[in-house]
């Protein structure tokens, strides 16, 4: 069986079905799908490996590898020249790269289903007002956590080895609620009746209005330490990252996307109309529920660490659907590797302009996603729409 | 098998469109429903494929309440097209084809559903255009792939709604042929609303014409559209013409 599927896959990568039939055109269109997953996979290996030596310390190439792989093999590997590298680099840099992969898979994935679902080319956890609800949550959670739970809040459980503190499960858990209202908010709104694509969006907008209402609110009251912790974490950036981000995070995300991607051929389906998904035996309703749910699930585990960071969700998926097509079995593993790619690089940048000292992600993406978004715009011109 | 109607009441809020109506469609026949527009053949249609649910009175299968069905064993007796349909970009023929398979499947395709799509395609004339996004398709063309996906979707009824009004006159009249033969090759039935009164007359083995929520004629299609029922029903007067082709019909 698992043979089969190999050989199966080895000739499907060599073309060897690829002739000039439907079936065989069909087959090199797959190649290409898969071709592109596994390139970009592989970039994504190669692009996180090679960062690890940049930020405020710089580390050779040749010091990032030998501080890997020193512990593995002493004898054949030598020690790095400096012995904090391995501080630097297992301490820091691996959790904020897994974090930075992490979230920007989970937003490209969150943002790809939930255009399938909206079947909108807009939507995504930033236009639909999920991340602004997200953070409103857990700015509710570094806000009135220490209140609430006085010196229970800062205590830390044992997990695997590491420890997890109490005020992070609590800040995922307010910015899942919050992430769970605004898109309820939405499906209540808009799902009874037909609404058009823009009014959707303009809801999504407003209402994360009135959740960056509230967080300007707790701003506004919050004391000085508070203020600079939510200022700094609303700009939006991979410094929250540490193990115990990845431990949160890396579970969730993955359950997330998993149970996204298994329902690729139904988001397909519904891509032809509510009325055909329904004869074709798809449970619309519940399987839109499901994927807000999902998406606000992904989105705000990843934001209580990331602080917002916008477009990834919307871009990523679009380019990848430019490049191989709109079918969300392939389109959610690519998305997911793109997005991850896209923010582990504009990561590094954010590193490397302005060291030893560092930019928010946030500010490079919002660059790269600006200029994305206006090419996009430019392009509905001509009658886009998903 | 045999699908049917039992005294079906629908409407949208306190506005009744189908008044305690009954119709029925059996395997190997082609059904057509016809009637001006508004008169509900739409909302036939949607509420025999269990896209709407009825106010009161039921659609049965041999006997069941279809609403007792899991909504992936219908989905493999009932196949439904509507009017118009969205095109979504980036997305092939190919792809929009395999939709039809998604009863058949857990998570992906498998070598056969493949195989099925392609000879869909083929028996609707648009397989040479199986890598091109249908957004880029005219709206004949598009449509037959629709009619693909339907077949692909291997059902024992078809029910379309005014599914060769996009097309041209050449197509509409092989695509009623072609559904024709696949009816009477493969056992299936199918319901059909016509815009078009000269293709339910020469192509379809009864006729049901609707008026005002209730149904004003049905039976065979030679004897049911008469002047007298075309009058009644759509209000225009008309001449039935014999040819050597068959019956038309000319509006007067």
């Amino acid at each position: 069986m698992l043979l089969g599927r190999i050989g199966e896959f080895r000739s499907l990568l060599k073309g060897d079905k690829a002739d000039d039939s439907a079936l065989g055109r069909y087959e090199t269109s797959r190649r290409k799908k898969v071709l592109f997953i596994l390139g970009t996979g592989m970039l994504l290996l190669v692009v996180s490996v090679a960062v690890l030596g940049i930020g405020g310390i710089m580390i050779s190439p040749l010091d990032v590898f030998y501080t890997l792989f020193h512990d593995l093999l002493p004898g054949i590997i030598p020690e790095p020249s400096q012995d904090y590298y391995g501080i630097v680099i297992n301490g820091y840099r691996i959790p904020r790269i897994i974090l930075g992969v992490m979230t920007g898979a989970c937003l490209a994935v969150a943002g790809a289903a939930m255009q399938g679902i909206l079947k909108n080319p807009l939507a995504d956890p930033f236009t639909l007002g999920l991340s602004s609800a997200a953070s409103c949550g857990a700015g509710l959670g570094i806000v009135i956590g220490p209140m609430i739970f006085g010196s229970l809040y800062h205590t830390t459980y044992e997990l695997f080895g590491h420890s997890l503190s109490f005020q992070w499960i609590f800040m995922v858990l307010t910015a899942f609620l919050f992430g769970l209202a605004s898109v309820s908010i939405i499906i209540l709104l808009t799902g009874k009746r037909p609404v058009s694509q823009s009014t959707l969006i303009l809801t999504g907008v407003v209402v994360g209005y009135i959740f960056s209402a509230v967080l300007s609110y707790m701003k506004y009251i919050s004391d000085e330490a508070a203020l600079k912790d939510l200022t700094l974490w609303l700009l939006g950036g991979m410094w929250g990252a540490s193990w115990d981000a990845v431990m949160i995070v890396l579970p969730i995300g993955l359950i997330g996307i998993i149970l996204m991607w298994r329902t690729a051929v139904d988001i397909n389906v519904l891509s032809s109309g509510d009325d055909v998904a329904k004869n074709l035996g798809v449970k619309v309703a519940p399987l839109r529920k499901k994927i807000m749910v999902l998406s606000s699930l992904v989105t705000s585990a990843c934001m209580a660490f990331t602080g917002i960071i916008g477009f990834v969700g919307l871009m990523g998926p679009h380019m990848v659907r430019m490049l191989i097509g709109n079918d969300n079995r392939y389109l959610i593993p690519a998305s997911a590797l793109f997005g991850a790619l896209t923010l582990v690089s504009c990561d590094a940048i954010a590193r490397y302009v302005i060291r030893p000292s560092e930019l928010p992600v946030g500010i490079i993406m919002y660059l790269v996603g600006g200029v994305f978004f206006m090419f996009l715009i430019k392009k509905m011109r001509g009658g886009y729409d998903i | 098998m045999k699908l049917e109607t039992r005294d079906l009441v629908q409407g949208y809020g306190s506005s009744i469109i189908l008044d305690g109506v009954s119709v029925s469609v059996s395997s190997g026949e082609i059904v057509a429903l016809l009637g001006p527009n508004g008169s509900g053949k739409s909302t036939m249609i949607k509420t025999i494929c269990d896209i709407l649910p009825p106010k009161s009175g039921t659609v049965e299968l041999d006997g069941t309440d279809i609403r007792t069905y899991d909504s992936s064993e219908l989905a493999k007796i009932i196949s439904y097209v509507p009017q118009s349909s969205n095109a979504a970009v980036y997305t092939t023929v190919m792809d929009t084809v395999l939709l039809g398979r998604r009863p058949y499947v857990s998570w992906t395709y498998r070598p056969e559903d493949i195989q099925i799509a392609a000879s869909a395609m083929e028996r609707m004339n648009v397989d040479h255009l199986s890598d091109h996004n249908v957004s880029e398709l005219s709206g004949g063309q598009r449509q037959r792939v629709f009619l693909a996906r339907s077949l692909a979707q291997n059902p024992d009824f078809f029910i379309f709604d005014e599914p060769t009004s996009a097309l041209d006159l050449k197509f509409q009249m092989k695509t009623m042929i072609s559904m024709r033969e696949i009816i009477k090759e493969s056992g299936s039935g199918m319901m059909i609303a016509l815009h078009d009164i000269n293709l339910a007359l020469n192509y379809t083995d009864k006729v049901v014409m609707i008026k005002d929520a209730k149904i004003r004629a049905s039976g065979p299609p030679s004897t049911t559209i008469t002047k007298q029922t075309i009058r009644d029903v759509y209000g225009v007067e008309t001449e039935i013409i014999e040819t050597g082709s068959g019956r038309y019909i000319l509006p007067i």
